[in-house]
C-alpha cells in the first residue's frame, strides 16, 4: 500500500478532479452493508481518491435501509448517498437509477455481499489511469485472480456444475463463451467493474438482458462499440452471509443470452 | 458482422476449400495423395479442436487459484469492522 501512495504523488492534481461513485444495489443485505461500507471507507481513505457510495435499496424487508441511514449518520451524507426504491426492479434499472444521482465521473459497480473486496478498487483506478481505459473489469481467471468457497482446484464443481452461479463462472462455461464470442475480456459473468460514467450510461441503454447475461452483454457490447477494456485480477470470496439469490433457471437464461449475443453482436 | 456470420463465413470457406480438393471441382488434376489427405480433414480438425478444448479447460481447472488467504483476510477484517462500527454507534 505504501509504495502505491508514493508512486501516485506526482499526478495529484489531475486525480483530484476525478470522483468515483460506487453503486451498491442491495436487497436484504443488512448484515453485509455495514461491512462493505466500512471496507470501502477504509480503502478509499487510505488511497486518497474522492468518492461517494450510492446505496440503492429495493425495499428490503429486513431493514437494510435503516442500517444504511445509520451509516449515513456515521460517515456523512456526502459519502453515503441513499437512493432507495419502493420494490425490487432489477439490476439494469438500479444502475440507471444510480447513475442519475451519481456526481462522480467514474462509476464502480460491485456486489454488496462481500464477494467483491474493496481493496481492489485502488488497483482498478490505477489500471484505468495507466491505459486510459473506458472500463476496467475484475477478472477471476487471470494472474493472481481466483475464487474461494468452491472447493477448488480439482473438485468437479470447478469444471461443470449444475447449479448457478458456480456453473456460469466455471472454466467450462467460460471457455465456451470465449470461443463463441471472443469478447477480449477473460471474465464475462463477473460484476466488479469500473466504468467511465458516460460509457456506462450508453451501455446500460443498449443492454436488455437480466442477471448474469446482463454483465456479459455489457462487456460484449462495450467491445462492439470499440471501448477499451482493462483487467485487474481479483479474488472472489463466495457469499459470507446469506444465501445466493439466483435460481436454477439462470443457466437456461444464460445459454439463451449467450446464443442471442452470438447471433446479434 | 455478427459472431454468427463470422463463424458461418469461416466454416463455409473451409468447406469450399475442402470440397475443391476432395472432389477436384476445378479439374486441377491434383495428385491422389492430396485427396486422401483432404477428405477426412474435417473430422481431424474436429478431433484436434476437441482435444485442445479439453486440454485448455483441464489445465485451467487445475490451475484455478483457491484464494484461502483472501478469505482469511476478509474474516479478520469483518471482525475489525464490527468492533469499529459498534464503537461508532451502529446498532445492528
Amino acid at each position: 500500500m505504501s509504495n502505491m501512495a508514493g508512486s501516485r504523488g506526482g499526478k495529484r492534481n489531475r486525480e483530484e478532479a476525478d470522483k468515483y461513485s460506487v453503486l451498491l444495489p442491495t436487497y436484504n443485505e443488512r448484515e453485509n452493508l455495514p461491512l462493505i461500507v466500512w471496507l470501502l471507507v477504509k480503502y478509499f481513505g487510505e488511497s486518497g481518491y474522492n468518492y461517494e457510495i450510492i446505496v440503492i435499496d429495493d425495499g428490503s424487508p429486513d431493514g437494510t435501509l435503516q442500517i444504511a441511514e445509520q451509516l449515513q449518520k456515521i460517515y456523512g451524507d456526502d459519502k453515503i448517498v441513499l437512493r432507495p426504491r419502493a420494490k425490487k426492479l432489477g439490476l439494469g434499472t438500479a444502475y440507471i437509477h444510480g447513475i442519475k444521482h451519481a456526481t462522480g465521473n467514474f462509476i464502480i459497480i460491485m456486489d454488496a455481499d462481500l464477494s467483491h473486496h474493496p481493496k481492489f478498487i485502488p488497483e482498478f483506478i490505477k489500471k484505468q489511469k495507466e491505459g486510459g481505459y473506458d472500463l476496467v473489469s475484475g477478472t477471476r481467471y487471470r494472474g493472481d485472480g481466483g475464487v474461494y468457497g468452491w472447493d477448488l482446484p480439482m473438485n468437479y464443481r470447478s469444471l461443470f456444475y449444475v447449479n448457478s452461479p458456480v456453473f456460469l463462472s466455471s472454466r467450462g462455461a467460460n471457455f465456451v463463451t470465449q470461443v463463441l464470442l471472443r469478447p477480449g475480456a477473460s471474465d464475462l459473468t463477473g460484476s466488479f467493474r469500473l466504468y467511465k460514467k458516460d460509457v456506462l450510461e450508453r451501455l446500460v441503454e443498449r443492454c436488455v438482458s437480466k442477471g448474469y447475461v446482463f454483465q456479459m452483454e455489457m462487456i460484449v457490447r462495450a467491445r462492439q462499440l470499440g471501448y477499451t477494456i482493462g483487467e485487474v485480477p481479483i479474488s472472489f470470496v463466495d457469499r459470507v452471509y446469506g444465501e445466493s439469490k439466483l435460481g436454477g433457471n439462470e443457466i437456461v437464461s444464460f445459454l439463451k443470452g449467450l446464443l442471442t449475443l452470438f447471433a446479434t453482436t | 458482422m455478427t459472431k454468427l456470420l463470422e463463424w458461418l463465413l469461416g466454416v463455409s470457406l473451409v468447406g469450399v476449400a475442402w470440397g475443391l480438393v476432395t472432389f477436384d471441382l476445378l479439374d486441377l488434376q491434383l495428385p491422389a495423395a492430396y485427396k486422401e489427405v483432404a477428405w477426412p480433414m474435417p473430422v481431424y480438425l474436429l478431433v484436434v479442436f476437441g482435444c485442445y478444448s479439453l486440454a485448455t479447460i483441464g489445465y485451467r481447472v487445475a490451475t484455478f487459484n483457491d484464494c484461502e488467504e483472501a478469505a482469511k483476510e476478509l474474516q479478520a477484517q469483518i471482525q475489525e469492522a464490527k468492533d469499529d462500527l459498534k464503537k461508532k454507534g451502529l446498532k445492528m
